[in-house]
């Protein structure tokens, strides 16, 4: 019954979805107001009807009821409670039906909470949130419904891939879809200003709140996703350009592109078409990415549904929305009135510069995950495109982008001196050049780009907090300080990365019980392997003494697991930290002779870059709360209530 | 000129629309061609696989005539499941030799001696390093060497009876 009930539930938010996208439709004619109402309300019932779907599968998860096959197909008696019912995203039809379920709430968010916005542009955004959820709906019920039930049912389920198994599975699909998904706000406000040409700062300043909140999920789904990989896979890499992590960076670098423009918009009425694009392609961005994993047509650890069906099924709808909202914005932005001009030299030259950079990274990205389909379709060649591309072409960019993110907050709006803006990056130019000299003088040589990482994370680091100098601490905004901690982060996470790829020290060994290798500062004790047994796997298991000069030795445990449902091998790293790096270890195979491989990497500062991760997220926290406060008290100031 | 930049987006997008409908619609085959084919063997020189065979070694395929090479091993259940269509191969005149992957020439001997003996020369890889040097990453395999000893074509996996036209063309096609 309870899948019965979950799949009712979900096709009755599909029509109530129908229904607030006619309601929305006939509400914008003239003399049709009484129809505005409505529609909040729908949104709302829409969006707990999904929840109530998304709740029933969740439950059948968590009692494992083989009698629905994406049950069987995907859960085992014998798992932990925790990876039943995180099991229920860890699948396609579950994962798209998360994706409904958060698309519905965003969009009852918005009918809830949205105060700012004119009403019948609101209407016209609840529309197209609407028309949004009603294809994927659609998707769902006909194409992918996690919902349908199999006979005979089997004895006991197939079982979750032991990759996933790990309580990071419980935290990061959610955390990204939120931010995926939420994109779809900005998206929808985007389709609803152009409808009724309503683009200007009342606009930018009521859409900035949800863009912020889908970037601050966003940004802490790719870091946790980026630690998840690092510890989990046993690789010792914390970022590989795989498509699916390209399909989650691109909405990234989109959505800080829009972050910045629609500041301008909100603050000088600047940028007015850019913002309107940059918010139809980091929605865009986010249904590239679900169309590239779901559909099988880019191979990758994420990939869990190979279905061309599927595939030309997401297709269709990339088709419809995106190139909808495209073609509106072909004819209607046009009559936008054209925004107010600035200095180059000013605040917002420096965001422009900003928005081109993180637009030139995003096409590098989107051409490298694209590019091995794009030549196969034209000459049937196969190729890989790796690290070697993305890093040297994105990298120097982004350090170009990392540089101006320092400047730009010293730079007054409108028009600026460049004279002053020189005496005021005076100081981090200086600290530059004495990190250069510093790393010159002290470390061994390093590549280009590792160096010139190090030196700008530490101006970088200085420019960041430059805006509180001379500043009434108590007084500076909440959201000023959101922004300091947000550049400072991704300084931190700079330093992590150019230290991590500088200073990193690697060996592969086949050890004896008993021996010492020396890796790093570190001198590792083999000290043997033992069988251990879980809740649904067995591994070998070895224990290792790391000592470091007089502190006290470390104990390491790392395994290779072995897991009977579905039977597959996976090695868990054991990873010390300590305040300067991590000293991460991975076993491997036995050899004939008593010897086991054993994997070992000093990573000098590499947890700075899931700490600057973190900072980042952080500093967008405080500037959402810090802007919606604002907003409030400027509103009861001005309905009399202060 | 203005409102041609406006539409320039949608214009990108149909443009990528185009390339993954491509995608989707062409047949989804997965095989990756050989990077190996049109290059020459690696060198090597194998000690007898199996009692009654000659040793196997690369300087033997400069011969002029097209032949197979089929990397195989006794402990290798689909290897043995391709035995009658290599003795069709055989039987229609193609020269095949063999490399024995990580196996023992007593194994290799019981093993022909039960499931049939299309053999020329046999060399053994006890460490899998010609084999790996070829390209190959699994057993069965067969490559089809011209008279010059350059790689032709490359059949992974067991070949299926179908299989064996398309075989016997590819060496045709090397003479």
């Amino acid at each position: 019954m309870i899948a019965e009930a979950g799949l009712a539930a979900l096709w009755l938010a599909a029509a109530l979805a129908a229904l607030q996208l006619a309601l929305g439709a006939l509400g914008l004619q003239p003399g049709r107001e009484e129809y505005l109402a409505g529609v909040r309300r729908i949104a709302v019932a829409q969006a707990l009807l999904t929840a109530l779907a998304f709740g029933c599968l969740i439950l059948l998860f968590l009692r494992v009821d083989l009698s629905v096959a994406l049950v069987a197909a995907n859960d085992h008696s014998d798992k932990p409670w925790l990876y039943k019912f995180a099991g229920t995203w860890g699948n396609h039809e579950g994962s798209m039906l998360m994706w409904v379920t958060i698309l519905a709430l965003a969009g009852a968010a918005v009918a809830l909470l949205e105060r700012q916005l004119a009403e019948r542009t609101l209407v016209a955004t609840l529309a197209a949130q609407a028309a949004i959820g009603l294809g994927f709906y659609a998707f769902l019920l006909f194409a992918s419904n996690p919902f349908a039930r199999l006979s005979p049912v089997p004895a006991d389920g197939q079982g979750l891939n032991p990759l996933l198994q790990d309580p990071g599975l419980a935290f990061h699909p959610p955390t990204l879809y939120v931010g995926y998904v939420g994109l779809s706000v900005a998206f929808s406000f985007a389709v609803g200003a152009l409808v009724t040409r309503d683009v200007g700062p009342a606009f930018a300043r009521a859409m900035r709140p949800w863009v912020l909140g889908a970037w601050i999920f966003l940004t802490l789904g790719i870091t946790a996703g980026s630690y998840w990989a690092y510890y989990e896979l046993g690789w010792g890499g914390w970022w590989f350009w795989d498509p699916v992590e390209n399909a989650s960076l691109m909405p990234w670098l989109a959505a800080t592109a829009l972050l910045h423009s629609v500041t301008v918009l909100a603050t000088r009425d600047g940028l007015r078409a850019w913002t309107v694009m940059l918010a139809v392609v980091a929605f865009s961005m986010s249904m590239v990415g679900t169309f590239l994993v779901r559909s099988g047509i880019l191979t990758s650890v994420h990939a869990f549904a190979v279905d061309p069906r599927r595939g030309s099924f997401i297709l269709a709808l990339l088709v419809l929305y995106i190139g909808g909202a495209l073609a509106l914005f072909g004819l209607r932005v046009g009559t936008v009135r054209e925004g107010a001009r600035f200095d180059p030299v000013s605040r917002e030259g420096a965001l422009v510069i900003n928005n081109l950079l993180l637009s030139a990274v995003l096409g590098i990205v989107l051409i490298g995950t694209l590019y091995p389909l794009g030549v196969e379709a034209v000459t049937g060649e196969k190729l890989s495109v790796g690290p070697p591309y993305f890093n040297s072409a994105a990298g120097p960019l982004a350090l170009i982008l990392v540089a101006v993110m320092g400047a730009g907050p010293l730079m007054r709006w409108r028009r600026d001196d460049l004279k002053a803006v020189m005496g005021r990056i005076a100081l981090p130019v200086l600290i530059t050049a004495l990190a250069l000299l510093a790393v010159v003088l002290l470390a061994p040589p390093i590549g280009i780009l590792p160096l010139l990482g190090l030196i700008l994370a530490a101006g970088v680091a200085a420019a960041s907090v430059a805006p509180l100098w001379k500043r009434n601490l108590r007084r500076t905004p909440l959201f000023t300080y959101g922004m300091v901690l947000a550049h400072l982060g991704i300084a931190v996470s700079l330093a992590g990365m150019a230290s991590e790829s500088a200073f990193i020290r690697e060996t592969l060994v086949a050890a004896r019980p008993g021996e010492t290798h020396k890796v790093g500062p570190y001198q590792v004790r083999f000290d043997g392997v033992e069988p251990v047994a879980g809740p649904n796997w067995t591994a070998v298991e070895a224990t290792l003494t790391a000592t470091r000069g007089d502190r006290a030795p470390r104990t390491l445990k790392t395994q290779m697991r072995s897991y009977w449902a579905p039977p597959t091998q996976t090695n868990e790293a054991a990873i010390s930290t300590v305040l300067d790096g991590q000293l991460y270890v991975v076993l491997g195979n036995p050899g004939d002779d008593g010897r086991w491989q054993l994997r070992l990497w000093w990573k000098p500062f590499v947890t700075l870059i899931w700490l600057g991760g973190a900072m980042v997220a952080l500093g967008g926290f405080l500037a959402l709360v810090g802007r919606v406060w604002r907003e409030r008290q400027a509103r009861l100031r001005e309905e009399g209530y202060i | 000129m203005k409102r041609l930049i406006l539409w320039a987006p949608l214009g990108l997008f149909v443009l990528f629309v185009a390339v993954f409908a491509s995608g989707l619609i062409a047949p989804a085959s997965r095989d990756i061609p050989s990077r190996m084919i049109g290059r020459p063997l690696p060198v090597f020189d194998l000690p007898p696989g199996a009692p009654g065979h000659p040793p196997l070694a690369s300087s033997a395929f400069a011969t002029g005539r097209p032949r197979l090479l089929n990397v195989f091993a006794s402990w290798c259940v689909p290897c043995a499941a391709e035995a009658q269509q290599l003795g069709q191969l055989a039987a229609a005149g193609v020269e095949i030799d063999a490399i024995a992957i990580r196996d023992r020439p007593e194994d290799v001997a019981t093993f022909l001696r039960r499931w049939g003996d299309p053999y020329r020369a046999i060399g053994s890889d006890v460490d899998s390093r010609v084999q790996i040097a070829m390209g190959s990453a699994g057993v069965p395999e067969t490559f089809v060497i011209d008279g010059h000893g350059i790689i032709r074509h490359q059949h992974i996996g067991q070949i299926q009876p179908e299989d064996v036209p398309a075989i016997l063309a590819a060496v045709k096609a090397a003479q």
